[in-house]
């Protein structure tokens, strides 16, 4: 993507809006996944989502559409979200397609409807996979991604008097590296858009941010087995190199992590 | 109501050493015999739950979101406080007590504060130790920034996710106890009642979120870590799930409320753009440390900011606050932001804004260095508004974010209930009338790792270890009562919209109780909250059932606290008849439009007690006794 002329573009929209002095408004036919729980088999369901406003969030255009429901005395669609604000990884949904939506590096939340035009119609489903249990409709089950943290996602350090933080230096381009991996947020895009629902970006996220820190040696072999098996045992599906999780990684984390991931399984074995 | 402090005697800087010292210790192998329930999961919550697993003893955490590490501490941008003086500009943990003091209006108990500042360094030895990668500088040690209220740099940040990272640090260190066994968590699962057997918290009720079902959990202490109530405002920088919920269920049943009035408003947020808004943006402060803010010397000036020359721009704060300049503390930058925009110099289409133009520090350092320090914020702000701020100056406007209020807690950081204590922002105790920015990160990680392991031994040697039970009537009871509040909820049947009445009493609160307050207002918003609520009562309308995943049923129940709870807030904003901190009462300034503390009459907490729904609530008073500091006149200038 051309990020240069991306902004520009992006500046005009907004210049008209502003000199024009009245929002351009959208009508828009959605396509929506509706589940009363765990056990119902669950449809795509039509609504018309009219006067929707370019400034709206994705979520805030949800909510309209919600507001107009219980109006109407239609149960409301339920989806996760919190912070809004992309950065607490609740919210979620595939959207025409890809997880979190066609804008790059971008949660739900943060997606904005004037990535959309009049007239569009936007099919928006939950994210799937086998070890992500649908609640409702497009509210899904991603505990298992605790479970995998819960067998070696940590340095294992009581609270205490540890040695001054300023103790050991840690070289810059390695708290960096570190740092890109710990942007992680947990949302389990990787996961929906990948064909196998793999979970290996996730994993091996948190994997390299130990492996490259010196607090994280001592437990290094071990963590990554275990959290290999725990994510193996969740049921979440083989790595095949398709990319398409830092693709859809709203914080564009990169499938080098799971080269590394891969490495330190490999040398876990030898020792 | 029973309000007693129980600070430590001594000199100031051997309190908490001499506490500690005196303090009763639990055999570790009589640990495991003690149950803990830790309510929320944020920095406060976490840290608390992992430090007492680690210990020995049993806890359960419960959490409304769908996994501990979502709670809203994950959205603080900016940084942590310590007194690490690795710069060596003159900090020293009395400065950073000091400023904090200073920070507060002098709204705070001096002991509390001082141990906080006392605790902090080895906060970021723990996180270091966690794996949490701060930034660093080229030779590998840590690196710091400046906040608002401070002439030193004593900030530790990771990128503007510094929230983030230790959150997950805390909840990786949770991760681990619960993987051993020692903490169980119930995420999608939200308190309701908090149970109290003989005048003790002996449990909580809950709500688990996905089923519907409402079960009682006992145990020998109850922790809050619930966060804040800026949500009360509709428009916040809040998640939408927070809530007061927690705290205010606590209030209904005993425990006192400190200071709700004091509440903070951010002065760095993405202004309103329109009437479907579900939240407000927030730009670190940190911002401050490169962005300069201003607006035009004239009124309605629709040139676009980068053709209005040097010298018909306005840098008001560098302008009436020399020394601290951009930096000048949150209550001070918001008013005077509020201040331009009611001149009718706000800039945007809508007035509602004011300048924070980075075009002098990337002339200073290159586009590359700012794009390095706040590349994700740049980001985030054109995500949202589609403007680029590399180019164009960002708009930003105040809005409500933290709140300084919370349940009355003494030095044990437990409530005047026995066994109840309150962790973090859910408290009122560090922050005075004002919150200092990179200190909340602080004080949730102080009580959690760092003072609550200390304090509830104490607590806890001196009642019984029998295993407590959820079999005593107070608990049933208690369930009864959860589930004909929430069938009553379920059949109103009306018409009106649960976000529709949270956005008129959000409405209410900004326009009354908000950045400015004065007593005509405040009363007009008593009179307004119980029309509110009674329109809550007769014509709310939730579709659905209890036995099921419905969230307009949760927030429905959240409301209700909140139109209750809105009254005690406006209600000591009212008594609170002085300005200080974020509590601006417009009768109390000075020509300048300084506040105006009035410390004889109000040197003091303010902690209410409930006396029924429809009743004034019974205020009650913590004299706050200065011992080492000498309350002066908080000056930025």
């Amino acid at each position: 993507m051309g990020r240069g002329s991306f902004i520009v573009d992006r500046i005009e929209i907004h210049d008209t809006l502003f000199t024009i002095h009245y929002p351009q408004i959208m009508n828009l036919t959605l396509y929506i996944w509706r589940q009363r729980n765990a056990k119902d088999k669950g449809k795509m369901v039509t609504y018309m989502a009219d006067d929707i406003s370019p400034d709206m969030s994705f979520l805030e255009m949800l909510d309209v559409v919600n507001e107009r429901l219980i109006e109407d005395n239609e149960d409301p669609i339920a989806f996760d979200h919190d912070c809004r604000e992309g950065i607490c990884g609740t919210c979620s949904l595939i959207i025409n397609g890809r997880a979190h939506g066609p804008e790059k590096g971008t949660t739900t939340c943060q997606l904005h409807m004037r990535h959309f035009k009049d007239g569009d119609e936007i099919y928006i489903e939950p994210f799937r996979s086998r070890a992500f249990a649908v609640i409702r409709d497009l509210v899904v089950d991603r505990s298992a991604f605790d479970r995998i943290m819960q067998t070696g996602g940590f340095i294992t350090i009581n609270t205490g008097s540890p040695a001054d933080a300023n103790a050991l230096p840690i070289p810059k381009e390695d708290a960096e590296y570190a740092m890109d991996a710990a942007q992680c947020i947990g949302c389990g895009a990787c996961v929906a858009q990948c064909k196998n629902a793999s979970a290996m970006l996730f994993v091996a996220a948190k994997v390299s941010q130990f492996a490259h820190l010196p607090q994280g040696q001592p437990e290094r072999m071990k963590r990554v087995r275990a959290m290999v098996k725990a994510m193996d045992d969740e049921g979440f599906g083989n790595c095949t190199n398709q990319y398409e999780c830092e693709a859809a990684c709203p914080k564009e984390i990169s499938v080098n992590f799971i080269a590394k991931m891969n490495r330190e399984f490999l040398v876990s074995g030898l020792k | 109501m029973k309000l007693e402090s129980k600070i430590p005697s001594g000199p100031l800087a051997t309190k908490w050493e001499r506490y500690k010292f005196e303090s009763k210790l639990v055999n570790p192998a009589n640990k495991r015999k003690y149950d803990i329930i830790v309510v929320g999961s944020g920095l406060a919550g976490a840290s608390a739950a992992a430090s007492l697993g680690e210990l020995g003893y049993n806890v359960k955490c419960f959490c409304i979101q769908d996994s501990a590490r979502r709670a809203h501490s994950i959205a603080a941008q900016g940084g942590i406080n310590a007194a690490k003086n690795y710069q060596n500009d003159g900090d020293s943990v009395y400065r950073l007590f000091y400023d904090t003091l200073k920070g507060g209006d002098f709204r705070s108990r001096e002991a509390n504060v001082y141990r906080l500042a006392e605790v902090s360094n080895a906060i970021i030895d723990q996180c270091v130790a966690q794996g949490v990668p701060f930034a660093r500088d080229y030779g590998g040690l840590l690196d710091n920034r400046s906040f608002g209220g401070a002439l030193v740099s004593r900030t530790f940040y990771a990128r503007g996710q510094t929230g983030q990272q230790l959150l997950l640090g805390a909840y990786s260190a949770l991760s681990r106890q619960i993987g051993a066994g020692k903490v169980k968590m119930f995420p999608r699962t939200e308190m309701l009642e908090v149970v109290l057997v003989d005048g003790h918290a002996k449990g909580i009720v809950v709500r688990n979120l996905v089923t519907g079902e409402i079960t009682s959990h006992a145990a020998h202490a109850v922790i809050i870590a619930t966060g804040g109530y800026s949500n009360v405002f509709y428009l916040s920088t809040n998640a939408n799930g927070c809530n007061v919920t927690a705290a205010y269920r606590a209030y209904k049943k005993g425990a006192g409320f400190a200071n709700p009035c004091f509440t903070q408003i951010h002065p760095t947020c993405i202004p309103m753009s329109g009437h479907y808004q579900s939240k407000l943006t927030l730009m670190s402060e940190s911002l401050r440390n490169d962005g300069r803010i201003w607006v035009s010397k004239n009124k309605k000036d629709e040139r676009a900011a980068n053709d209005i020359p040097e010298d018909e721009r306005d840098y008001y704060l560098e302008r009436k606050y020399p020394s601290y300049g951009n930096l000048a503390p949150r209550d001070i930058s918001s008013r005077s932001a509020k201040e331009v925009c009611d001149e009718g110099r706000g800039v945007g289409s809508s007035g509602n804004g004011v300048y924070l133009d980075f075009r002098d520090s990337i002339k200073r350092l290159g586009k590359d260095v700012i794009a390095e320090r706040y590349g994700n914020l740049f980001q985030m702000y054109e995500r949202i508004t589609a403007e680029n701020p590399y180019k164009d100056p960002m708009r930003i406007y105040p809005a409500p974010h933290y709140t300084m209020g919370g349940l009355w807690v003494d030095y044990d950081l437990m409530s005047n209930v026995p066994g109840l204590f309150v962790l973090g922002e859910a408290n009122y105790s560090d922050h005075g009338a004002n919150r200092l920015g990179a200190s909340a990160l602080m004080q949730g990680l102080a009580d959690g790792y760092f003072i609550i392991p200390y304090t509830i031994g104490n607590y806890l040697t001196a009642i019984s270890r029998d295993a407590p039970t959820v079999d005593h009537p107070e608990f049933k009871d208690a369930e009864k009562i959860e589930k004909e509040r929430t069938d009553k909820i379920l059949n109103i049947n009306g018409t009106r919209t649960v976000e529709s009445l949270h956005k008129e009493l959000g409405n209410v609160m900004w326009e009354k109780c908000g950045m400015a307050r004065n007593e005509k207002g405040l009363k007009e918003a008593l009179n307004k909250i119980p029309e509110l609520r009674e329109e809550f009562w007769k014509n709310i309308k939730v579709l659905g059932t209890n036995e099921e995943f419905n969230f307009s049923l949760e927030k429905a129940g959240r409301l209700a606290d909140y139109l209750e709870f809105a009254e005690i807030m406006c209600q000591d904003a009212l008594d609170r008849d002085e300005s200080c901190g974020g509590h601006f009462r417009e009768e109390h300034q000075t020509p300048e439009g300084e506040a105006v503390r009035h410390d004889r009459s109000y040197s003091h907490v303010s902690v209410w007690e409930y006396q029924g729904v429809d009743k004034k609530a019974k205020l009650h008073k913590e004299a706050l006794k200065f011992e080492e500091v000498k309350p002066g006149v908080r000056s930025y200038k």
